[in-house]
C-alpha cells in the first residue's frame, strides 16, 4: 500500500469532474469555435489532469513513473509531427494521394439518433471513383489560378 | 541462511512495489497503443473537414452519459482503494463490485448505441470516420470488459483481506481507462 490517499476529498474531487463534464457539453452548444476549442478540449486536458492527480495518485508518485509517462507521450508527439504533413496534404513532391483520400459529394440524410443532419453523406458510402479509374478525376477542382501537380514543392 | 521464502510481490524496483511498476509498464505501452489510433484520428480528421457530417450522426448526450459513468466508477475505484489501505478489505470489494457494474452499464450503453448506428447504415465500413470511431471506442470498450474481468477477481481476494495492493493496481489501471474516454469524448461526440 502507498499510503497517499488518505488527505484528499475524492468526493469533492469527483463533484468537480461533474461540473467540467457538464462545462464540456454545454459549451459546444454556443456554436463559437473559441468556446467549443476550449470547454471540450481544453476542459478534457484539466479533468484528464484532474483524474491522473487525485485519483491515480501521480503527484506523489516515484520520479520514474513520471520519467515513463513522459516519454511515451513524447512519441505520440514524435508521431503526429512525423506523419501528419503526408496526411493532412492533399498533394506533395513526387507523390498524391489515391481516390479514397478525396471528399465524397455531401447528401441530406438523417441522424442514426434521429436528428436531421443537413449535408450528410450517404451510409454506407459509395466508391467516389470506380476501380481502374485515374485519380485526377475524383480529384475535387481546384480554386481558380491553382494548379494540382503532384510534381510541385507543396509537401 | 535464511529460510525466508522470497515472494516476488513484496520486491520492489525503484523503491516501487513490482505490481504497481508493472500496472505503469502497461500504461505504457497503452499510452502508444491508445496515443496512436488518437493522433492518427486527429491528423485524419483535421484533413478532411467533410467527416464532421458524419460526426454529426453520433449522440453526444450517450457519450455524456458514458462520461459521468466512468467518473463514477473511479470515484468507487479509488475509494475501494482508500479501504484498502485501511485493511478493510470487504469494503474494498464491495467498491469495486460497484466498479465492475459502472463498466457494465457503459459496455450495455455501447452496445444500444452501437445497434442503433449500425441499424441506420452507419458500419466500419461506411467512411473513414466510422472506421476510427468502432476501433478506437471498440478498443476502449474491450479495455472496460478486461478492467471490469481483473476487477472481480481483485475483488474475491480483497474479500478475504488478501492481496490488498492489488486493489490500488487494479485501480490505476481502471483510471487510465476513464482517461482515455476522456479524450475519446469530445473527439468522437462533440467535434462535429
Amino acid at each position: 500500500m502507498s499510503g497517499h490517499g488518505h488527505h484528499r476529498n475524492y468526493v469533492k474531487i469527483w463533484a468537480i469532474l461533474m461540473g467540467l463534464l457538464v462545462v464540456s457539453v454545454v459549451g459546444p452548444m454556443t456554436g463559437i469555435p473559441v468556446v467549443v476549442l476550449i470547454t471540450a478540449f481544453g476542459v478534457a486536458l484539466v479533468k484528464a489532469y484532474m483524474v491522473a492527480k487525485n485519483f491515480m495518485h501521480l503527484d506523489v508518485e516515484k520520479p520514474i513513473v513520471h520519467w515513463m509517462m513522459g516519454i511515451a507521450l513524447i512519441f505520440m508527439v514524435l508521431l503526429f509531427a512525423g506523419v501528419a504533413p503526408d496526411v493532412m496534404k492533399d498533394h506533395g513532391r513526387r507523390w498524391k494521394k489515391d481516390a479514397g483520400f478525396h471528399p465524397v459529394e455531401a447528401v441530406g440524410h438523417t441522424g442514426a439518433h434521429g436528428g436531421a443532419v443537413e449535408g450528410s453523406h450517404r451510409a454506407p458510402e459509395a466508391p467516389t471513383v470506380p476501380p481502374g479509374e485515374a485519380v485526377s478525376d475524383a480529384t475535387p477542382a481546384a480554386p481558380e489560378g491553382v494548379v494540382h501537380d503532384s510534381t510541385d514543392s507543396g509537401h | 541462511m535464511s529460510d525466508a521464502k522470497t515472494i516476488a510481490t513484496q520486491r520492489s524496483a525503484m523503491n516501487i512495489p513490482t505490481g504497481r511498476l508493472a500496472v505503469w509498464w502497461v500504461l505504457v505501452s497503452e499510452i502508444v497503443i491508445f496515443g496512436g489510433v488518437l493522433v492518427s484520428y486527429i491528423m485524419h480528421r483535421i484533413g478532411h473537414p467533410e467527416w464532421h457530417e458524419q460526426a454529426a450522426n453520433t449522440n453526444m448526450w450517450i457519450g455524456a452519459f458514458n462520461t459521468f459513468v466512468l467518473l463514477t466508477s473511479s470515484l468507487s475505484a479509488v475509494l475501494a482503494h482508500q479501504a484498502a489501505e485501511q485493511r478493510d478489505g470487504p469494503k474494498a470489494a464491495r467498491l469495486l463490485r460497484f466498479t465492475a457494474l459502472g463498466g457494465l452499464v457503459f459496455l450495455l450503453v455501447k452496445s444500444y448505441e452501437w445497434t442503433t448506428e449500425i441499424r441506420h447504415g452507419f458500419t466500419i465500413q461506411s467512411s473513414g470516420f466510422w472506421q476510427y470511431y468502432y476501433t478506437a471506442a471498440g478498443l476502449h470498450a474491450f479495455h472496460v470488459l478486461c478492467g471490469m474481468i481483473i476487477m472481480l477477481w481483485v475483488a474475491s481476494t480483497a474479500q478475504k483481506n488478501q492481496e490488498l495492493h492489488r486493489v490500488e493496481n487494479i485501480g490505476i489501471y481502471w483510471h487510465f481507462v476513464d482517461i482515455v474516454w476522456i479524450f475519446l469524448f469530445p473527439l468522437l461526440y462533440i467535434a462535429k
